[in-house]
């Protein structure tokens, strides 16, 4: 059943769209993370998710060109981060509930608008995408080259992605203040950090980038936009986040993990049509539970996370 | 004593003060209406989405809640419809009480009826059709349970996430489903997965001539009653309160934190259980694969319009319900597609959760009271 | 005093929390170059003045002045742009930060860290301060001492030249104040302004150049120190002459009701945190527990309670080995009684109403409910009857916990351990936070139940208060009992050096 692994050819494939599986889900948990070090719960991620696909169908369908997918998909994502500011941070709603109520409303408002927006329903389209970008010489190693120089734009800004939001956190002023706002936001605010903007700019911001993962669905893998097609993507980047201890390094491993586990149960159905496709189809699912379950030690999240800041709180 | 200053003022008398307490008396009343001022804001919300679907807001209301409660058909359809949401809607209840959110309720549902299915294809037959009944019944809640205590024990035990967990086993139980269906339950030659049919004497019998509306639907109203009463009367319900509000005092009190977090959460996955044995017994009569259009995520819609009360809850699924039966009528009516109903959805549970913001504060409303009144 | 303007002045400062009014008119002047003492109890409106002057608070009504200048002082940032600082009494810093990065945080920058320079600069300050610092420590791993130190680091580093400092001896054994003030002094020499806000009479004779005194939320007289005696300063922020009269008779000792033996116990990080630690309490005595806060005292009440597995050792109650008993059978069976130091956290669900909470360690049990049933209208008288006899001001017993004052929370949870006679009471730090007319009662009902021949473990960080209601004192050091004396013979220097892991005789 495992003789994909030994075959170069199946090996490079399985390893290439692992690789693009993983990247949904590396934004997003870029996304969530950033959030969650400033201290606030985004479990609002697989909504976000769905409202970057959609806005990436809709740019894509109404301009025509991939980019503009992607500014609309951003436009969907710093809206839905918006909400969960404002509810959760300001307005000092329970950031779970908030992000359950965004997820609910993320799907009805998208399955509704796609029926009204795309004649013949998101399933339909056809949109133009993003192509892969073949680095000159490196594409040409063997399975490394297929593997990882010969993606499209998103796989590598993907990968920036990650030494970005790494750098901003370990070795910026700024980056220190988010760490702090989360961890104790009234040591932050004595010591004059604007707990409540951090917040706001972490949040949005890393909704904009759940968005981008959900763009990255429609505008480099499907190129079409379908009901709910976030299918727990959101849930295993928080589980990615939760695997990676809040480190941008770990979580980006975390999520080349599921990506793998993706991958390889497509080629386990692909090979093995006499099984059932279900069973191979639930791995990754299990895969994330059981990661999360065999985390070694208590991984501990920025103390004050979830929990609004009030200066006067008595 | 700032409110005794006040009161002591000389413009004050004994009917400016009545008038006052009754005014904060309809404040707070207006406060507690808040759900209600909530699906009020969504339905107009929604209004704009059925004009922007180019549809007359109006008549597509109409249409809607004619299809949903003004015929006995349609009552009957809701309430075959508000069956799963109330005990969907009591899986995410009971958890949440004790402070934890069961997201999963879909992959208890599957699993429910999963138990329910094999139990009905396989139990003797020469056991009478109710104690089979019976049995499917419990087998059925039982297997929602005990799904539900896999994120149960990992929260309380390793202290994992159960949002995360409980949500990626819906996906599991899904695909589990889809597999035994193919390998093992499914009807011969069936064109997409299905199971046989259950044998007619554990069909549950309908209580509505002419419409489909089984007697699990009665079923699951008792549920939420006992729900209730668990937490009204019983030191349960009490206790898995008190871990709810403040796990440290509830350790402090005596209380077994970790066992209430798995109980809390196998009581909710059997209500889960029980809607997905009520759709393979009272409705559909085989597992379908996919059966369920989102149950598990709409009964945590249910939850919060009924602000955690069980009771509140038959009313909120009945709303809801409806407003999914409606959706239909209001299709063929004015053409605006069904899925409207799933953004109104959205839109309520945004509005509700909005609405979480708004607290009563008595003491400031007392004081803006005084104030209005004596700058008059 | 002199020409120049005062270094800080507040006018008829006014400042509420819903019905509660926290500061009422309050005036100030702070000269500069001074040490300033703003005396008061707890709950008298100290700390919230001060958040006010740091930007934390933002007062309904009144003005302030830096060096004769109006300003308005809306968030930390605008009071350090003043040259204000302050050292809260829970240090506002972040654990899994270094120390170096605590100092800098927030400071303006290049956007790229480079902090080899401010590494420099904090381990020079801690050396003029007097103490060696590695600034590449987690802050967290620091002694809570040396945390203090970083704190007033912090400040200095920002230029802060009017240092606000809350409490700042509570955190300190007797031996560590003394050249605490030294730097206070020192400080004030270089040109700094000090206002210390404290609780603590001697401190101010000691220390401070001024001081003002307030109560209930008001300033009742601003003097110099020179001019005052402890005994004027007492009555002022009493509001009325002090006889320190928390009767202490001598104790009627009985039998030993509790023996802790050589017991061990990890903390909720699985640090070890008590080592082998023995000690003894006899009915009708209390034992005081000496130490600075985390020094194991939170595991060592909850080990005798039963909310602590032990890793060694034994605990014994009227004789019986606790070994197979749960918190529940230790309460019911034992007749353990706990008042747990943090009372909104542990002791009470504040979300649940009075009656609840008055059972909230019985209701499980009859005749609060029967088969699992609650019987809540029996819960209800009884929290009536409980209320009534302790005092507790509420609306009615359905009232939240939440909404009540810490004295009335406090009595809520005295009145549920004590109702039920225990032989064995622990208390935690019953009085912190809270006013002098409750403090009174709640040493006065401990003393009762003592007398009544109740064993008492008596764990506070205050020793003011242990040397007056403990009979015997036992002083607890990372985990261990490090001596054990009569209450009589005991004085804050013999317990200073033991708090901190010396030996008395090591010292002649």
């Amino acid at each position: 059943m495992f003789e994909f692994l030994t075959n170069p050819a199946q090996l490079a494939d399985v390893l290439s769209t692992a690789l693009r599986f993983s990247i949904p889900l590396i934004f997003a948990a870029m996304g969530g993370l950033l959030c969650e070090r400033a201290g606030v719960f985004n479990i609002a991620l697989e909504g976000q998710m769905l409202f970057g696909a959609f806005g990436a169908a809709v740019g894509g369908y109404y301009f025509g060109t991939a980019y503009a997918g992607l500014f609309v998909a951003v436009g969907f994502g710093v809206i839905s981060g918006l909400l969960l500011a404002i509810l959760g941070i300001t307005l000092r709603v329970n950031q779970i509930v908030v992000g359950i109520a965004i997820i609910l409303f993320a799907t009805g408002f998208t399955s509704f608008m796609s029926r009204l927006l795309f004649p013949g329903g998101g399933n339909s389209l056809t949109l133009e995408g993003f192509g892969p970008i073949a680095v000159p010489f490196l594409s040409d190693i063997p399975i490394v080259g297929g593997v990882l120089f010969s993606q499209n734009g998103m796989v590598y800004s993907a990968l920036l992605l990650v030494v970005a939001v790494h750098f901003l956190l370990f070795r910026t002023r700024a980056g220190m203040s988010i760490r702090a706002v989360g961890e104790s936001p009234a040591a932050a605010d004595a010591a004059g950090i604007h707990v409540l903007r951090t917040r706001y700019a972490c949040v949005i911001t890393g909704s904009a980038l759940a968005a981008l993962g959900g763009a990255y669905l429609v505008l480099t893998q499907v190129l079409l936009f379908s009901d709910n097609m976030s299918a727990g993507k959101g849930f295993i980047a928080l589980a990615a986040i939760v695997l990676g201890r809040w480190q941008p390094k770990v979580a980006f491993l975390a999520c080349l993990l599921f990506g793998f586990f993706d991958a390889v149960q497509l080629r386990l159905q692909f090979n093995n049509p006499e099984i059932p496709f279900q069973v191979f189809a639930a791995l990754p699912y299990l895969v994330s539970i059981l990661a999360l379950v065999g985390l070694m030690g208590r991984a501990s999240p920025p103390s004050a996370i979830g929990q609004p800041y009030d200066r006067e709180m008595r | 004593m700032n409110r005794g200053d006040v009161r002591s003022s000389a413009a004050q008398t004994d009917s400016e003060t009545q008038f006052q307490a009754r005014l904060l008396g309809i404040i707070r009343i207006v406060f507690l209406l808040k759900t209600v001022w909530a699906v009020i804001a969504a339905l107009l919300l929604g209004a704009i989405l059925i004009l922007l679907a180019g549809g007359d807001p109006l008549e597509g209301y109409s249409a809607l809640f004619r299809g949903a409660f003004a015929d006995y058909w349609g009552i009957g359809d809701t309430l075959v419809r508000m069956s799963p949401l109330l005990l969907a809607g009591l899986a995410v209840i009971i958890p949440l009480r004790a402070g934890l959110f069961n997201i999963g309720a879909e992959g208890q549902i599957y699993i429910g009826a999963l138990f329910a299915t094999i139990a009905a294809l396989y139990l003797p037959e020469y056991l009478p059709g109710l104690v089979r009944i019976v049995l499917c019944i419990i087998v059925g809640a039982l297997g929602g349970a005990l799904w539900a205590t896999i994120p149960g024990l990992l929260k309380a035990y390793r202290g994992t996430n159960e949002i995360i967990t409980s949500l990626l086993l819906s996906y599991v139980a899904v695909n589990l489903i889809g597999a035994v269906l193919h390998m093992w339950l499914i009807e011969p030659g069936a064109p997409y997965p299905y199971s046989r049919e259950v044998p007619e004497e554990v069909i549950l019998p309908i209580f509505l001539p002419r419409t489909q509306a089984h007697v699990g639907i009665m079923i699951s109203w008792i549920a939420a009653l006992v729900v209730a009463v668990m937490f009204w009367k019983t030191t349960l319900g009490q206790s898995i309160q008190v871990v709810g509000h403040n796990k440290h005092a509830a350790a402090y009190a005596g209380l077994n934190v970790k066992r209430l977090t798995v109980l809390s959460f196998a009581l909710g996955g059997s209500m889960g259980g029980l809607a997905g044995v009520f759709e393979v017994l009272g409705l559909k009569y085989r597992l379908f694969d996919h059966f369920s259009p989102g149950y598990g995520m709409q009964g945590i819609i249910v939850a919060f319009l009924a602000a955690l009360n069980p009771i509140g809850a038959i009313f909120a699924a009945i709303f809801l319900g409806g407003l999914q039966v409606g959706a239909g009528a209001m299709q063929r009516a004015t053409g605006i597609d069904t899925t409207m109903v799933a953004a109104l959805q959205g839109l309520v549970v945004l509005c509700v959760a909005l609405g979480l913001a708004l607290k009563f504060h008595p003491d400031r409303w007392q004081r803006r009271i005084v104030a209005w009144r004596s700058s008059r | 005093m002199t020409e120049a303007p005062d270094r800080l002045t507040l006018e008829g400062i006014t400042k509420r929390f819903g019905p509660f009014c926290a500061n009422n008119d309050v005036n100030l002047q702070i000269a500069e170059h001074s040490i300033h003492a703003i005396l008061g109890e707890n709950g008298a409106g100290k700390s919230t003045l001060m958040n006010i002057i740091y930007g934390l608070y933002t007062p309904d009504a009144g003005r302030i002045l830096s060096r004769g200048r109006e300003v308005t002082i809306s968030d930390p940032r605008e009071a350090m742009a003043l040259g204000i600082g302050m050292v809260h009494q829970h240090f506002k810093q972040v654990n899994t930060m270094s120390v170096v990065e605590n100092v800098v945080l927030g400071l303006p920058g290049k956007q790229i860290l480079d902090l080899g320079e401010d590494r420099r600069r904090v381990s020079e300050m801690a050396a003029e301060l007097g103490s060696a610092i590695d600034p590449d420590q987690l802050m967290s791993t620091l002694p809570i001492g040396q945390q203090q130190r970083v704190e007033i680091l912090k400040m200095l580093y920002r230029e802060a030249d009017l240092l606000i400092l809350d409490e700042p001896t509570s955190v300190l054994t007797p031996n560590e104040i003394e050249s605490f003030f030294k730097l206070l002094r020192q400080l004030r020499d270089s040109g700094r302004t000090i206002l210390l806000i404290t609780h603590k009479l001697d401190e101010v004779m000691d220390l401070s150049d001024r001081v003002t005194v307030m109560r209930q939320g008001r300033v009742e007289a601003e003097l110099e120190i020179s001019d005052t005696t402890p005994r004027e300063l007492a009555r002022v922020m009493v509001g009325r002459d002090v006889v320190f009269d928390v009767a202490h008779t001598k104790p009627r000792v009985g039998a030993p009701v509790l023996e802790v033996e050589g017991i061990s116990a990890v903390d909720d990080r699985g640090v070890q945190a008590l080592h082998n630690l023995s000690l003894k309490v006899r009915g009708g005595e209390i034992l005081g527990i000496v130490g600075i806060d985390g020094n194991g005292q939170r595991e060592l009440a909850e080990a005798v309670v039963g909310l602590r597995e032990l890793t060694g050792g034994t605990i014994s109650i009227s004789g019986t080995d606790t070994k197979s008993y749960g918190p529940n059978e230790r309460k019911h069976k034992l007749k353990v009684g706990y008042v747990p130091e943090d009372r909104q956290k542990v002791g009470l669900d504040l979300d649940s109403d009075i009656s609840l909470n008055m059972v909230l360690r019985g209701y499980r049990q009859a005749p609060y409910s029967n088969f699992g049933l609650m019987d809540y209208a029996r819960i209800r008288t009884h929290a009536e009857d409980l209320a009534k006899r302790y005092d507790v001001r509420m609306r009615g017993v359905s009232q939240r916990v939440r909404d009540l004052s810490g004295g009335n929370q406090q009595k809520i949870i005295l009145a549920r351990e004590i109702e039920d006679d225990p032989k064995v009471l622990v208390v935690s730090q019953p009085t912190k936070g809270l006013d002098v007319g409750a403090i009174e009662f709640v040493q006065r009902t401990l003393l009762s139940q003592r007398d009544e021949g109740a064993g008492i473990l008596y764990i506070s960080s205050e020793l003011d208060e242990l040397l007056l209601v403990a009979d015997r004192l036992a002083v607890i050091f990372k985990g261990r009992i490090v001596g054990e004396l009569p209450a009589s013979e005991a004085t804050p220097e013999k317990l200073g050096l033991l708090m901190t892991g010396r030996d008395i005789h090591e010292q002649g």
